[in-house]
């Protein structure tokens, strides 16, 4: 059994990838590798790092000249949306795992609040059993924590976990009753899986359709204040720590919230965080023309924010980088500011966006960013990517010096609605080989090289 | 495409200068006994109303009429704005009419913006949800100049419901680039966080409003109440309402209508020597005309930044 599978992972089985990957400059924090090599993948299986020109191609391999270009283990998110079942026209398990190939990515976990939630076997079945036609990477899922993630009542998580549940949220909405996520942080002890938590206060979100702030009071828009999600991560946290429980807080954006989950953190709490790459380069600023591609939830701050939320993802108290990829429907989005659904699309951009608005002007390292955008799944107990002898081949080869324009040539994901559409970006994806298989490559990139001579 | 007015925002002084004193000269055309100029012979203009309204609404189409365009009103009940159309395909049904001009009034920021996206006609913002409502700033600043002569150094007190005013974030920025100087005082729960960046002092107290040269009271909605943003009406008016013991001599005093009397300003101030409420709605006829005049045949065509909806 592979190790996707072990860890409750789904996907479509392809035939095992025999790839030599020759003179890319190999980076993977966890292994330490940070050099130019020849990467031997065979049968799906990193079978060889060697120096350059010493890795000798087996018969029937593709062999790769990646001279210039850098193999990182592949992306990792905790946080997508794939719309299914219910929401098909707005992403598919097919459509939603393509764009996380061709954004890099080797693993995903998709979000419990389709129509109808994930709050029972029978979806989660149905679910699992489509991902094993369909996901072009292996893909988790997280079930809802209370039965239609209405807060109330909750889910047989139990059941769900011996069914493939990874963790459990009610994403895209709070367990606002304290009383409510207690029970569930108790159940987690037979349960099993990580609770992710959106956290906002709905009395304080109100009808807040962006951040509170300069930008909010000149538009005459509602806003939602930072304390809306720090004042839950706090109540949280303090649950968590009280029933001994583990927790995720999900897409933090506000300086209070950080400072509450570092705190949290101090005292031991077993919690972590991610961070979006629409919250580490983007603020309230950017939605003054009321596009409706920058309203998300939870919004876009203020500059204190985002270089808090940098800053939490420097340090550590932010785990991860998590795209909340929630892809919309053109028409959707094209409506008044204040009708349109939350969300942008954020698997095909994320790692070019940090990169360049991060990594490039020296805010960030490289290998800090490889780390944190590789560290998401892990969270949830599901082994990660790594480069080394023996390890299943989760690999990405990125040409750093290519750039492209956002949206430009279309999207692989069924959606439109990128918040970075238009933006320009270094850091072309060319292939991605996910739980051993060729999950993306770039025109022409497998094509058989010029005979070595 | 053709310049729109979204926002008074997108104006600078000489802008909103040139449609004062266009404005004035439709004042004139209004005072006549046959109120109709030619300039919009042969142009159709659409009224586009998605929410309740009165003056503005009768003000666009008294406007257009005496431009001598073709008038056509849409409004929410009794079309297809009803059976759920969206924005998008009912200005694009519309637009093919060709017409030269969309006004439109929506209860969602942005939806003046949205519309211009998919029209070529010039779309005026008649107030979109708290966002903006630049006719209104501009008939505001058109009867306070008339008055005064200039606003140059003017003290303003904005007074009341802040956070649901889409007047009050136009008229502070109208006035101020008209050389205001504005407050904006109400109760704590309905003034927003930083709401100050807009350019104006901001005060939860009536303590100061002797040194207003004009106080404009807005309009305080009884659904504010149930929302909690006060504890009540009665409470309102005692520490808020603009009545004679706050109004001194040589005051002016301006509401942008409809007013609730006896809650946010009382009877007699209303009816007073000293309010401008009259003059404010008279003034609204001649100062749609000069925007629609402006935007459709105004040579230069109006400076208008292009922005949508950005400051």
């Amino acid at each position: 059994m592979s190790e996707a599978a072990s860890a409750k992972l789904f996907y479509a089985r392809q035939a095992a990838a025999t790839l030599l990957i020759r003179g890319a400059h190999v980076l993977d924090p966890r292994t330490g590798l940070d050099e130019v090599h020849d990467v031997l993948v065979r049968e799906g299986r990193i079978a060889e790092i060697g120096a350059p020109g010493t890795v000798v191609a087996p018969a029937g391999a593709t062999t790769i000249d990646a001279t210039g270009k850098h193999l990182f283990p592949a992306f990792t998110d905790p946080h997508v949306h794939l719309r299914t079942p219910g929401l098909e026209y707005k992403e598919t398990i097919a459509t939603g795992t393509a764009a996380a190939a061709a954004g890099g990515y080797c693993q995903v976990l998709a979000m419990p609040n389709a129509i109808p939630v994930v709050d029972s076997v029978s979806v989660l079945q149905g679910l699992t059993l489509r991902a094993e036609r369909e996901a072009v990477i292996p893909t988790g899922f997280l079930a809802a924590i209370t039965v239609g993630e209405r807060g109330e009542a909750l889910t047989g998580m139990a059941g769900l976990s011996d069914a493939g549940a990874v963790g459990f949220t009610d994403d895209g909405k709070p367990v606002a009753h304290a009383g409510v996520l207690r029970k569930a942080l108790q159940y987690q002890h037979l349960a099993g899986g990580v609770i992710a938590l959106h956290e906002e206060d709905p009395t304080l979100s109100s009808d807040g359709v962006m951040h509170e702030g300069a930008v909010s009071a000149q538009l005459g828009v509602s806003g939602i204040p930072s304390i809306s999600e720090s004042t839950m991560i706090a109540r949280d946290a303090e649950l968590a720590g009280y029933e001994d429980a583990t927790v995720h807080f999900q897409h933090v954006s506000a300086a209070e919230s950080v400072r509450a989950l570092a705190t949290a953190r101090e005292r031991g709490v077993h919690a972590t965080g991610e961070a979006t790459p629409h919250h580490l380069l983007l603020t309230d600023e950017a939605v003054r023309g009321l596009d409706t591609n920058l309203k998300m939830n939870p919004p876009l701050r203020a500059e204190r924010d985002r270089q808090a939320v940098i800053e939490a993802l420097r340090n550590g108290v932010l785990d991860c980088i998590a795209t909340d990829h929630a892809p919309h429907a053109r028409h959707e989005k094209e409506v008044a500011f204040e009708e349109a659904p939350m969300g942008t699309t954020g698997l095909e951009s994320a790692f070019a966006a940090i990169y360049s608005e991060l990594v490039v002007p020296g805010v960030l390292p490289l290998a800090l960013l490889i780390e944190r955008i590789t560290a998401g799944c892990a969270l949830f107990g599901v082994p990660g990517p790594r480069i080394e002898p023996g390890s299943e081949a989760n690999l990405v080869l990125v040409d750093l010096e290519r750039s492209f324009v956002v949206g430009e040539g279309g999207y692989v994901s069924r959606a439109a609605n990128c918040c970075f559409a238009g933006r320009s970006f270094r850091g072309q994806i060319e292939l991605t080989v996910a739980a051993g298989q060729v999950a993306y490559a770039a025109a022409g990139i497998l094509d058989p090289a010029p005979a070595e001579v | 495409m053709t310049a729109s007015l979204l926002s008074v925002e997108q104006m600078d002084r000489a802008a909103i200068e040139r449609v004062l004193d266009r404005s004035e000269s439709f004042a004139e055309v209004s005072g006549r006994e046959i109120k109709k100029v030619p300039a919009l012979r042969g142009r159709t203009v659409v009224n586009l109303f998605y929410e309740a309204s009165t003056r503005t609404r009768s003000s666009f189409e008294l406007a257009a009429i005496r431009l001598s365009a073709d008038v056509v009103n849409i409004h929410q009940t009794g079309s297809s704005i009803e059976k759920g159309e969206s924005l998008r395909d009912t200005v694009q049904t519309l637009s093919a009419y060709d017409p030269s001009a969309i006004v439109i009034r929506s209860p969602q920021a942005g939806a003046a913006a949205l519309a211009a996206r998919f029209t070529d006609a010039a779309v005026v913002n008649a107030g979109d949800g708290k966002h903006a409502h630049p006719t209104q700033a501009l008939l505001d600043v058109f009867t306070l100049r008339r008055r005064l002569g200039s606003l140059d150094g003017v003290n303003v007190w904005i007074v009341g419901d802040v956070r649901h005013s889409r007047v009050a974030r136009s008229d502070v920025t109208a006035f101020t680039r008209m050389g205001a100087k504005v407050t904006l005082a109400g109760p704590p729960t309905l003034l927003p966080r930083e709401i100050e960046t807009l350019g104006a002092t901001v005060t939860p107290r009536l303590d100061g409003i002797a040194e207003a040269d004009a106080i404009y009271v807005l309009r305080m909605q009884n659904e504010r109440m149930h929302e909690s943003f006060v504890p009540s009406l009665r409470e309102y008016a005692r520490y808020y309402q603009i009545n004679a013991d706050r109004v001194r001599p040589g005051q002016l005093v301006m509401h942008p209508g409809p007013v609730n009397r006896g809650v946010e300003i009382s009877a007699e101030v209303i009816d007073s020597k000293q309010s401008l409420i009259g003059e404010q709605v008279r003034a609204g006829v001649a100062v749609r005309m000069a925007v629609l005049y402006e935007l459709l045949v105004g040579t230069p065509p109006l400076a208008t930044d292009g922005e949508e909806v950005s400051r």
